[in-house]
């Protein structure tokens, strides 16, 4: 009869880690800053069809890089808890606190008992009525959730665009705030046009879907201004 | 991962069933002796440059009236627009249910359903309120909106068991239909400006009121009008009180000089 290897759990949690981590490394990074009159998410992204970024509920925003398979299925998921406690409730009782915690649930579950973790990092942002309401959730492939404060980078790169980004201030206007991210996206060596980009912003007003995509020509207009 | 996301696709309904929601009361028993509001005439006319939705704000149990400023006509997205008649409760359900599908399926879908799709989806909750209507809670919506993409607008009608018949140029529901829908054919024809369309379908509400005792009036001491809304390229709108009430003191005027 054969005997099962022994692995240590610590050995088993650190090679799932690395797994998911050379898996999110291969991706390109997203930032999320604060800026004068909301949120603003920029990611790498040639496609304009496949989205990294996208809207849960009337102030919340997803987004998302690693497997584009695993964090889109985590996208409807946010989008139908959102959906449904609002029907259930009221709309300005769903909270990116809360959907952050239930993703975290879902992510530490798949990385402790599934046999392949997910190899995925995503964020939860949220505008609020005031700078000092809003909030910004990253979520890591083993469901360690960080509470950010002004920015939050996700990807491969994160902590090198984290220090990038560090000069970015909530009092920003839009179009510093796009500039700044889009020059920690393409570093020294390389310049990015807006049909590289998926710019998207959660805007602070009194309208009920804060949510808007920003088109192409909107974001070289931003970019040249 | 199949966990995170059964599979029961963009619709709403179906999440609400999957989580042990059911969205149509279904009832064993004859809904018709409670007292229960029901909603009363609503039209929507096409016109040359867009389309016009608007309702009375009447609503009634038996003989009662149960509120005046009831709102029949309601948004469903930024180039559409439902108004009821029926059973309100019901009825006010199901729109709130029919926002939130086209909603939903435009954020789980990422793009959003087609004019046809959306009337067909409102097709689908009709029919699934069959068995109520059958006891009493019977509702008929009218349905109407514009698509960018091919510049048109569409109106369509719906019968209790999701019958949706799409017209040319106007439709009409609730008790007060037969008079307000003879009162549009009388003055609609293809050239009719948005404004004009506004003014007919006040008129209609109008001669509705005039004759069928569950259609609410304008109610000048209240200062209550009906709601009208337009559908256009700059999508959806309300028509402002004090656009509405230089219509409604022509046709008091005129109905002093009768």
């Amino acid at each position: 009869m054969s005997m099962p290897y022994y692995v240590s759990p610590e050995q088993m949690m650190q090679d799932r880690a690395d797994y998911a981590r050379k898996g999110i490394a291969r991706g390109r990074s997203l930032i999320a800053l604060q800026y004068d009159n909301g949120i603003v998410l920029v990611a790498e992204n040639p496609s304009s069809t496949l989205r990294k970024i996208s809207e849960i509920y009337d102030r919340i925003a997803f987004a998302g890089v690693g497997k584009y398979s695993e964090f889109d299925q985590l996208r409807v998921a946010g989008v139908r808890a959102a959906d449904l406690k609002g029907y259930q409730f009221s709309r300005q009782d769903v909270d990116a606190r809360s959907l952050a915690n239930q993703y975290a649930q879902l992510i530490a579950t798949t990385f402790t008992h599934e046999v392949k973790p997910l190899e995925i990092e995503i964020l939860v942002v949220e505008v609020g009525a005031t700078q000092e309401s809003d909030r910004l959730y990253r979520i890591m492939y083993d469901g360690t959730v960080l509470d950010e404060q002004h920015s939050a980078v996700i990807g491969g790169e994160s902590d090198e665009m984290k220090t990038r980004v560090a000069g970015a201030k909530p009092s920003d206007e839009l179009k510093f705030s796009i500039k700044t991210a889009v020059a920690a996206l393409s570093g020294q060596s390389r310049t990015l046009a807006a049909s590289d980009l998926e710019v998207a912003v959660l805007e602070r007003g009194s309208q009920r879907r804060c949510f808007r995509r920003l088109t192409d020509v909107e974001v070289a207009q931003l970019l040249s201004a | 991962m199949s966990r995170f996301v059964p599979e029961i696709g963009p619709r709403f309904d179906a999440l609400l069933r999957a989580n042990g929601i059911e969205p149509f009361a279904a009832l064993s028993t004859d809904a018709s002796a409670l007292a229960i509001p029901h909603a009363t005439t609503c039209v929507a006319i096409r016109s040359s440059e867009g389309v016009v939705i608007a309702g009375d704000r009447r609503a009634t149990s038996g003989n009662l009236i149960s509120h005046r400023e009831m709102d029949k006509v309601m948004q469903a997205d930024m180039y559409s627009a439902v108004a009821i008649a029926g059973a309100a409760g019901t009825a006010m359900e199901m729109v709130k249910l029919f926002q939130l599908q086209i909603e939903h399926y435009e954020k789980v879908e990422g793009q959003s359903l087609s004019l046809e799709g959306k009337a067909n989806q409102l097709s689908l909750f009709v029919r699934n309120n069959l068995p109520a209507a059958m006891q009493g809670l019977m509702v008929v919506p009218i349905f109407a909106g514009y698509e960018p993409a091919s510049k048109s607008s569409h109106i369509w009608a719906y019968d209790a068991t999701g019958g949706r018949y799409e017209e040319k140029d106007f439709v009409a529901t609730g008790s007060g239909m037969l008079h307000a829908s003879t009162t549009i054919r009388l003055g609609w024809k293809s050239s009719l400006t948005l404004e004009a369309a506004v003014t007919l379908a006040c008129r209609a509400l109008w001669q509705a009121a005039d004759a069928d005792s569950a259609t609410g009036g304008f109610d000048a001491v209240r200062g209550i009008y009906p709601s009208v809304a337009t559908i256009n390229a700059r999508g959806f709108s309300f028509v402002q009180d004090s656009e509405l009430s230089p219509v409604f003191a022509a046709l008091s005027e005129e109905a002093k000089n009768a």
